[in-house]
């Protein structure tokens, strides 16, 4: 009986003798080309906007490229790999385009093509004169650093590729690093990135000292211990953990999405995130088989960390950190997928696997593009009306007609709704949830299932946050004057956003476009021993698709017959009715605190909303304030008050840090003294000196 | 089950879309009719919500200055949705015009959809009330969703199949005796609150009182009129049938074997749950608001009390 | 290879090193440094043997610059600081001198226990390497203005040149060049921060650093 790792090597060894495929070089130039990018506005100036138009020409260049290789390793092309010298003969660095690459490649370029499109007129070089050659640099550095973590294909250049990701997105979140709140975001982001990152230091050198190498092989069925295997997930969780924002590693997030520039927030939340993801499955394929109880134990902290975000987005008015908020909701989603699969893995079956693994990937893609959409469309709101502040927008609806219509196909995919994409993977998930309750007899995996009524309430409270949403910044009356005079965005960021728009139509109208590409990762990642069920025979795509289009033909059709009734009569316009209130104003109108104020209290016990207010208690009537916040959980309650005690408790230590340059250096000093002792043996060396001085010191021999 | 094997004849899709798209109107006759004669009046017409459609059909409409197109596609996309979600529920011991694996996601997310262009519709007014009303509804639906889904799991259970259909039918097959028939018998319950929910009846919301304080359903559509205001009307009735219809597989879990007696009996099903949903609504007072997340969390432990019974 | 020669340049080499502890003028200091450094420039040349176009061209280089260009600027910084003298240290001078002569001892004895390669064990170098490095750390912490501080740095820096000596045949040329090119900017740097010190805090007083401590 082959083990997964014979079998893996021997299936890599012979298509890499086969034939030299150009797709991994064609990897390798559209990389080059991203990183390039931002490179020639360096020296063509700040006052020219001709940097950002070769910036972006690079970039769509080598997404291009990057597509094309991706593409075609999805199709079946074979699967090479490179080896390239490293510093010591044992750290060579592999490069790999495999399905799973690939598959984490596509949206990676298309966000890159869209971002960059976007970030033309939104943050326009003549605008931002300061900043903005900077941010085009690390750009196209970020969209380098994402495609090569992908290609890694051993630890080192893996981590050297994560590092160079986790700090161009460092330099990119703090871009307007004159404001207080954005250094504040980017150092937070800053220490749980690193934080993250010696994790995953550790966990590669354990898995060098389990598995004989740092490359990326499926490690032998015997290697290593219980203990070691559970000590590696553990490490990978935390460290994969931190960057993909499972809570409680989020704590980071929204506050760097927030502060961003919108096409940066679109990146990271539709991407950067997803390399944890990308490091968690990368990380399974190299066990032999998952630690018992990891799969619930995935599922469990998926379902957490989606109803967590979730709920926690209902508390917020700040556009950019709802969305941030539902990210980390996305996630958990993800994580169940992934969940799922492992328990597929456990119990031998190979359709729950094939399910949970092809919602879990089918969801980074879909999160990527109706993520990357709204944030892009967050961006453009606030280019045109002035602000994030959901409850001081409103009617923008009118002016930001085409926006406005964006943002609703992106909500609606986001909650999940049939006919686009979220309702694609969510089905795959519940599909296989429901399965595991259905199939096989075994009581072990029978707690499963109940993770689906968890993952609806999350898509109806999604459902909340998102008409809440949409409905207060688009529709209703302005609230202030930035929403009064809002105007429609540029051309070239309409365009980035249809580009993203795209994908998210063409997967939920027709799923079956995607199904090859998941059937091919799937195998791929189970190995070739184990054959899953191709996943057009687990769903039924067909009655699905047909369904689509009658809901899309039942509504054209409807509105068609409404549209033809209000040309013959037409509609008289008028105000609100409002059940006969005359004089309504824009403050009487809901506003988005008010519509979440019933869930806001029902989850009180979690989100802990904090109200301000100043009450005056003169005779005539003055300008009040109040203002709510729910505060971010972790930062405040847990890691603040540790982050205090550690000061104290360390206070005493202090004293050392006198700032006298002196004295640091004979701390210096000191230190190598006492290693000198300990390693040295002090007492033979003066026995020898003092016979060495005896026989005539230093002339005694010449 | 493929789905293509569930279209043995033409008759049973046809009549069953003919049910779909006539019958509802009665059933909402049938509920006033007994609320009248509970509180001693005569009360309207059994067809008088039919009257009202027609009627709302010939006006005329008047939009708000402030609203978009989303308000326009609320009621369109609603009735469409929970028409399209009326083609997976099966009816009595008929099977549905459409099954295949993962339908049951589908009809609930299609309800969804509705809710979410109703709610978004309701925003676009800007009215402090329509607001109110939205917010409101999507509250309770985040719970309702929960109960309902957690009734699915020991559906699927019990039955062993992922479609809404044989699922369904599994109560009818008389396998189930001591604790799955409990679980059964629990998820029923549930199941009556979540229609009790959905559908905006007392002791969740009223729709008979036009007080800001009572309202959650009536509310969100005060400013639609004309044929978008039938719409409206339209698409609540389905979404009545349609629950009920779930709920009769639980309340008359048998079946006579004959077509003609079959459909007979769901038609005497399905008013014997309006009635029943006439008399709750004329014996109990509303629940504040307050409670009301308390009582579909009991639907939802109610269902998981189930789902423990049918591990067991 | 000359060793006698040798051993005679880096025993004038640790006296020099003495002679940095001892003394509180800050021209002698530089002067000091300088000839330390030209001694060292030449030592190459000694231990080889032989005069080649290589090995002549890095002394000359080297000699030039530590004996020329580095002395130069440190005088430079002198004249616009304005000081002539070094403030009398924590310890005392006689006491620092002290010192030294104990850690030279100390270095010799250490040095003779370690397992030096045959023709590397009857010369000086890795005594007198460890010696300097040890003066440079005490003209580091002992002294209070920045250009002393500089002048310690310095010397530190001949300490591990010396130790380079012993690799001379298994060193490339571009790491001695590298070496210095690293002491060229880190003089550098130090006069560019002496200048903003004197500017800022119209002292070099280093002790004045601790408040900008946290």
């Amino acid at each position: 009986m082959r083990t997964r790792a014979e079998t893996e090597s021997r299936s890599i060894a012979i298509q890499a003798s086969v034939t030299q495929t150009i797709w991994l070089d064609l990897s390798v130039a559209a990389l080059v080309l991203t990183a390039a990018s931002g490179v020639p506005g360096l020296a063509l100036g700040r006052r020219s906007n001709a940097a950002q138009g070769l910036a972006s020409l690079l970039v769509i260049a080598g997404a291009l490229l990057g597509e094309l290789a991706a593409i075609a390793v999805l199709g079946g092309a074979a699967i090479e790999t490179r080896t390239l010298p490293g510093p010591l003969s044992e750290l060579s660095l592999h490069l790999r385009l495999d399905p799973l690459a690939a598959f984490f490649l596509v949206p990676v370029y298309l966000l890159s093509v869209a971002g960059t499109l976007y970030g033309t007129r939104y943050w326009k070089q003549t605008e931002h004169p300061e900043n903005g050659r900077a941010l085009r640099l690390w750009y196209g550095v970020l969209v380098a650093a994402l495609a090569a973590v992908v290609l890694a294909a051993d630890g080192f250049a893996f981590l050297m590729a994560w590092e160079v990701m986790a700090l161009a997105a460092f330099f990119l979140v703090t871009i307007e690093d004159d404001r207080a709140e954005v250094r504040q975001a980017g150092w937070v982001y800053l220490v749980a990135t690193h934080a993250g990152t010696l994790a995953l230091f550790a966990l590669f050198a354990l898995l060098w000292a389990v598995n004989g190498s740092l490359e990326f092989r499926p490690m032998a069925s015997g290697a290593g211990t219980q203990g070691a295997t559970s000590a590696l997930f553990l490490l990978a969780l935390v460290g994969f953990g931190f960057k993909a924002g499972i809570v409680p590693l989020h704590f980071w997030l929204p506050a760097a999405h927030a502060n961003a520039p919108s096409h940066v927030s679109a990146l990271m939340s539709g991407l950067l995130l997803k390399m944890g993801i990308y490091g968690l499955l990368r990380f399974f394929t190299l066990l032999p088989a998952p630690p018992p109880g990891v799969g619930m134990l995935m599922i469990a902290i998926g379902t957490f960390s989606a109803m967590y975000g979730v709920v926690f987005a209902l508390g917020q008015h700040d556009l950019k950190r709802l969305l941030a908020y539902h990210s980390i909701e996305n996630i958990g989603i993800i994580v169940m997928g992934m969940g799922l699969a492992l328990v597929g893995v456990s119990a031998q079956q190979p359709a729950w696997v094939a399910l949970g693994l092809a919602g879990c990937l089918l969801h980074v893609w879909n999160h990527s593009f109706f993520k990357g959409l709204l944030f892009l469309a967050a961006g453009s709101v606030i280019h045109g009306a002035g602000t994030r502040e959901i409850d001081r927008l409103g009617g923008l609806g009118k002016p930001m007609s085409r926006t406005a219509a964006l943002f609703a196909i992106g909500a609606v995919a986001i909650c999940g709704l049939p006919p686009l994409n979220g309702f694609v993977s969510e089905l795959l998930i519940y599909v296989g949830l429901f399965r595991a309750g259905a199939d096989g007899a075994s009581r072990q995996w029978s707690a499963a299932p109940l993770a689906a009524p968890l993952l609806a309430m999350v898509g109806a409270l999604a459902v909340a946050c998102f008409v809440k949403a949409y409905g207060t910044v688009f529709l209703g009356p302005h609230r202030s004057e930035g929403a009064a005079r809002a105007h429609e965005v540029p051309r070239s960021m309409l365009v980035a956003m249809i580009l993203l728009a795209l994908p998210c139509v063409t997967i939920g109208v027709f799923p079956v476009l995607a199904m090859p590409a998941l059937d091919r990762v799937v195998h791929a990642w189970v190995g070739a021993e184990s054959q899953p069920p191709l996943l057009g025979h687990l769903i039924p795509w067909t009655p699905i698709m047909g369904m689509n289009a009658a809901l899309v033909a039942g509504v054209l059709a409807v509105s068609l017959i409404l549209g033809r009734r209000f040309r013959r009569r037409v509609p008289v316009q008028t105000g609100t009715w409002d059940c006969g209130y005359v004089q309504p104003t824009a403050a009487m109108s809901y506003s988005a605190s008010s519509f979440a104020q019933l869930l806001v209290d029902l989850y009180g016990w979690l989100l802990r909303p904090r109200a301000g207010h100043a009450i005056r208690t003169e005779l005539f009537p003055s300008r009040q304030h109040f203002h709510t916040r729910v505060p971010e959980q972790v930062t405040e309650f847990v890691l603040a008050p540790l982050w205090v005690s550690f000061r104290r408790a360390l206070a005493p230590f202090r004293a050392l840090q006198h700032g006298r340059v002196q004295l640091y250096l004979m701390y210096v000093l000191l230190t190598l003294c006492i290693l000198v002792v300990l390693s040295f043996p002090i007492d033979e060396a003066f026995v020898r000196f003092l016979g060495w001085w005896g026989n005539g010191g230093v002339h005694g021999v010449e | 089950m493929a789905w293509n094997e569930t279209l043995p004849d033409m008759v049973t899709p046809i009549l069953h879309i003919s049910v779909l798209l006539l019958a509802p109107p009665l059933l909402m006759g049938v509920i006033n009719k007994t609320k009248a004669w509970a509180a001693g009046r005569r009360g309207p017409p059994l067809l008088q919500l039919y009257y009202d459609l027609f009627r709302l059909f010939r006006k005329d409409t008047v939009l708000s200055r402030t609203t978009t197109w989303v308000f326009r596609a609320g009621p369109v996309v609603g009735v469409t949705a929970v028409l399209l979600a009326g083609l997976l529920a099966p009816f009595g011991a008929f099977d549905a015009p459409l099954s295949f694996d993962g339908d049951l996601v589908l009809f609930a997310y299609l309800m969804g959809l509705a809710r979410f262009f109703t709610a978004a519709a309701a925003l676009d007014t800007g009215s402090a009330f329509e607001g109110m009303g939205a917010a409101r509804e999507v509250s309770f639906a985040s719970l309702a969703e929960v109960a309902l889904f957690v009734a699915f799991v020991v559906l699927v259970r019990l039955s062993g199949s992922l479609s809404l259909t044989p699922m369904l039918h599994a109560p009818m097959t008389g396998a189930f005796h001591g604790l799955p028939a409990a679980a059964l018998l629990l998820v029923g319950v549930a199941l009556f609150v979540v229609l009790l929910a959905e559908n905006a009846r007392i002791p969740v919301d009223d729709p008979n009182t036009h007080l800001e304080l009572t309202m959650i359903h009536e509310v969100m559509v005060l400013d639609h009129s004309g044929p978008l205001f039938g719409l409206v009307l339209y698409g609540a009735s389905v979404k009545l049938l349609l629950f009920s219809s779930l709920l009769l597989h639980f309340a008359l879990p048998f079946s006579f074997g004959a077509p003609l007696l079959d459909w007979a009996l769901f038609g005497v099903g399905l008013l014997a749950v309006a009635i029943a949903v006439g008399v709750v609504e004329s014996v109990m007072a509303r629940l504040r608001l307050r409670h009301v997340p308390s009582l579909l969390i009991a639907a939802s432990v109610l269902c998981a009390f189930g789902f423990f019974f049918t591990l067991a | 290879m000359n060793f006698s020669a040798a051993n005679l340049l880096l025993i004038g080499v640790l006296l020099l090193n003495l002679f940095c502890l001892g003394t509180s003028r800050i021209r002698a200091l530089i002067q000091a440094a300088a000839l330390q450094g030209v001694v060292l420039g030449v030592m190459p040349l000694l231990i080889h043997g032989r005069v080649d176009w290589n090995t002549g061209l890095i002394a000359l280089a080297t000699v030039v610059l530590k004996g020329n260009v580095i002395p130069g600027m440190l005088r430079r910084a002198l004249r616009e600081a304005q000081i002539k003298r070094e403030i009398e240290p924590l310890i005392g001078l006689v006491p620092t001198m002290l010192l030294g002569a104990l850690a030279t001892l100390l270095s010799i004895a250490f040095a003779s226990g370690l397992p030096l390669a045959p023709e590397h064990q009857n010369l000086l170098i890795v005594p007198a390497s460890f010696s300097t490095v040890l003066t440079g750390f005490l003209l580091l912490t002992t002294r209070m203005k920045a250009i002393t501080q500089a002048i310690g740095y310095l010397v530190l820096e001949n300490g591990i040149f010396i130790f380079g000596l012993l690799l001379l045949d298994a060193m490339p040329f571009l790491v001695e060049i590298g070496v210095l090119l690293d002491l060229f900017v880190g003089i550098f740097v130090v006069s560019i921060i002496i200048h903003h010190i004197n500017r800022e805090f119209a002292s070099l007083d280093t002790r004045r650093l601790a408040s900008l401590k946290e």
